[in-house]
């Protein structure tokens, strides 16, 4: 099951080039990126690994994919995503955040029904690919 | 979440096989314009007939490339071989760019430079305006210029080092990279220094990332000497090595003269012989810094003249007066001394005290 977090991503997956436009288009309003990544794609998982720090000062997008590029190859089996922060006083928050890359398989998640009293049902979502250990979730095929 | 695996069965789209997907537009979603690319990389417009002509003189007026150029020869006094070597690259690209019009696909063209000479002949000075100037001739995408001393690259602990070169590369991409005294980087008498590490950084990414960013080393000839010659890796990856000569007599007559007019300041016309004679002792002296010694000059020379007025016998002061420099400002330095090694500096009042801004740093 393709996951569906941040921006673009009920599209097809953006080459280098669209990734490099988006970057672009950050840093032309100031914001600052960083790479983040994860093999534990939950919803809920709102902390993913960060790939170094923030990078602030940056004029062109080539920086950024050099670190993209490198999160990438590092962790070829793992979500890889582009944080970009707006850190303007009243916005203060993640102005823009996409996925660039995701590991081929992608099982999905498991969807469980708790009964509890009154026949009150909650639900819990647990991705398949956390059932093994971290590291070992995405099996490079 | 209700049955969140079916609802949201995106078809994967063949993540991973290589074929671009372009033409992919998100109606008023946040499509930045693509970033301007090298023309070296596409060109502008992407084929034209093998047997089609292009007229260079007018490629050469559409890019504004001689604009740029005569700015540089209007505001820059002497430097010859800097020019020549700046007027070449601006040749290159222009044909490299026709060149990729033809379909001819080249490498892009190795622009790291590294510049050496003496003190005060002007490398810096041209290191800020390449940034701008190749901007202009489509070479960098931002053309920034970030400067750089050893301070920025090298790190103070194992592992510390190659963060901090890296972050400041990749501000630098796009544009401009200057090092500054970059024989600072290498320090032969230590062994375990952490220079030699960010050497290796710089070298890799010159050598992946040459489209990206534009390396310019500077230092004084003789440190680059041996510099080079401990990292004869990073000889090789520099292309462009221009040697700036020292100024003339006449050149540095001219440099003073832009500065006082930069100042608001203009030489009387009996303070020319004066100023010729003061350059040309000054040209004798140990540590003459060629511009920056004119420079001190030049500011050493307006002290002399306010105090010239304000302890003038006349109080009232014209225009001509303020603007003015007159042969007594110069002749106060210490440098028309009849003895030149005067032991007691600053017995003049503002004579050069102690020379702080001629030393080769």
């Amino acid at each position: 099951m393709r996951i569906t977090q941040g921006t673009f991503s009920h599209l097809p997956d953006l080459t280098d080039d669209e990734i490099t436009a988006q970057i672009a288009y950050c840093l032309d309003n100031g914001w600052p990126l960083s790479v983040e990544f994860t093999d534990d794609p939950h919803p809920r998982n709102t902390y993913w690994e960060m790939w170094g720090l923030p990078m602030f000062d940056l004029a062109d997008p080539a920086g950024v994919m050099l670190e993209v590029d490198t999160c990438r190859t590092s962790h070829p089996d793992c979500y890889v995503k582009l944080n970009a922060y707006d850190a303007r006083l009243g916005r203060q928050t993640t102005a823009l955040s996409f996925i660039v890359q995701r590991p081929e398989p992608e099982p999905g998640f498991r969807l469980d029904r708790h009964e509890g009293a009154d026949r009150r049902i909650t639900y819990t979502t647990t991705s398949y690919a956390t059932g093994r250990p971290q590291g070992e979730r995405y099996p490079a095929t | 979440m209700r049955g969140g695996d079916e609802m949201c069965a995106v078809r994967m789209n063949g993540l991973g096989d290589g074929s671009p997907r372009r033409g992919f537009a998100m109606p008023g979603s946040a499509v930045a314009p693509t970033p301007e690319v090298a023309p070296v990389d596409d060109g502008a417009a992407p084929s034209l007939a093998p047997d089609a002509v292009v007229d260079l003189a007018a490629e050469r007026s559409a890019t504004g490339v001689d604009g740029v150029l005569d700015a540089l020869d209007a505001e820059l006094v002497g430097l010859a071989p800097v020019k020549a070597r700046i007027a070449e690259i601006a040749a290159l690209l222009l044909v490299d760019r026709t060149r990729a019009r033809f379909g001819i696909t080249t490498a892009p063209p190795n622009l790291h430079m590294c510049f050496t000479g003496g003190p005060g002949t002007g490398k810096t000075t041209v290191a800020l305006r390449m940034a701008g100037l190749l901007h202009r001739l489509g070479y960098l995408r931002r053309g920034h210029l970030v400067t750089v001393t050893r301070d920025d690259l090298v790190g103070q602990y194992v592992g510390h080092t190659a963060p901090k070169t890296r972050d400041v590369l990749k501000r630098a991409m796009g544009g401009v990279l200057f090092i500054d005294e970059a024989y600072y980087l290498h320090k032969a008498e230590n062994e375990r220094d952490y220079g030699s590490e960010s050497i290796e950084i710089l070298l890799q990414v010159m050598e992946n990332h040459r489209d990206d960013v534009v390396v310019i080393l500077a230092g004084y000839a003789a440190e680059m000497d041996v510099f080079f010659r401990s990292n004869p890796g990073m000889s090789s990856r520099i292309a462009h090595h221009i040697t700036f000569p020292a100024y003339t007599v006449d050149e540095l007559e001219q440099i003073a003269d832009r500065m006082a007019d930069q100042l608001g300041y203009v030489f009387a016309p009996d303070t020319r012989p004066v100023l010729r004679d003061y350059l040309e002792r000054r040209m004798a002296r140990p540590r003459f810094a060629n511009a920056r010694s004119v420079r001190n000059a030049v500011e050493r020379a307006r002290l002399r003249q306010a105090r010239r007025l304000v302890d003038g016998a006349d109080p009232r002061v014209d225009r001509d007066a303020l603007t003015t420099i007159e042969p007594a400002d110069l002749l106060a330095s210490r440098v028309f001394d009849p003895e030149p090694d005067g032991t007691e500096p600053g017995e003049r009042g503002t004579a050069e005290g102690c020379g702080s801004g001629t030393m080769p740093e």
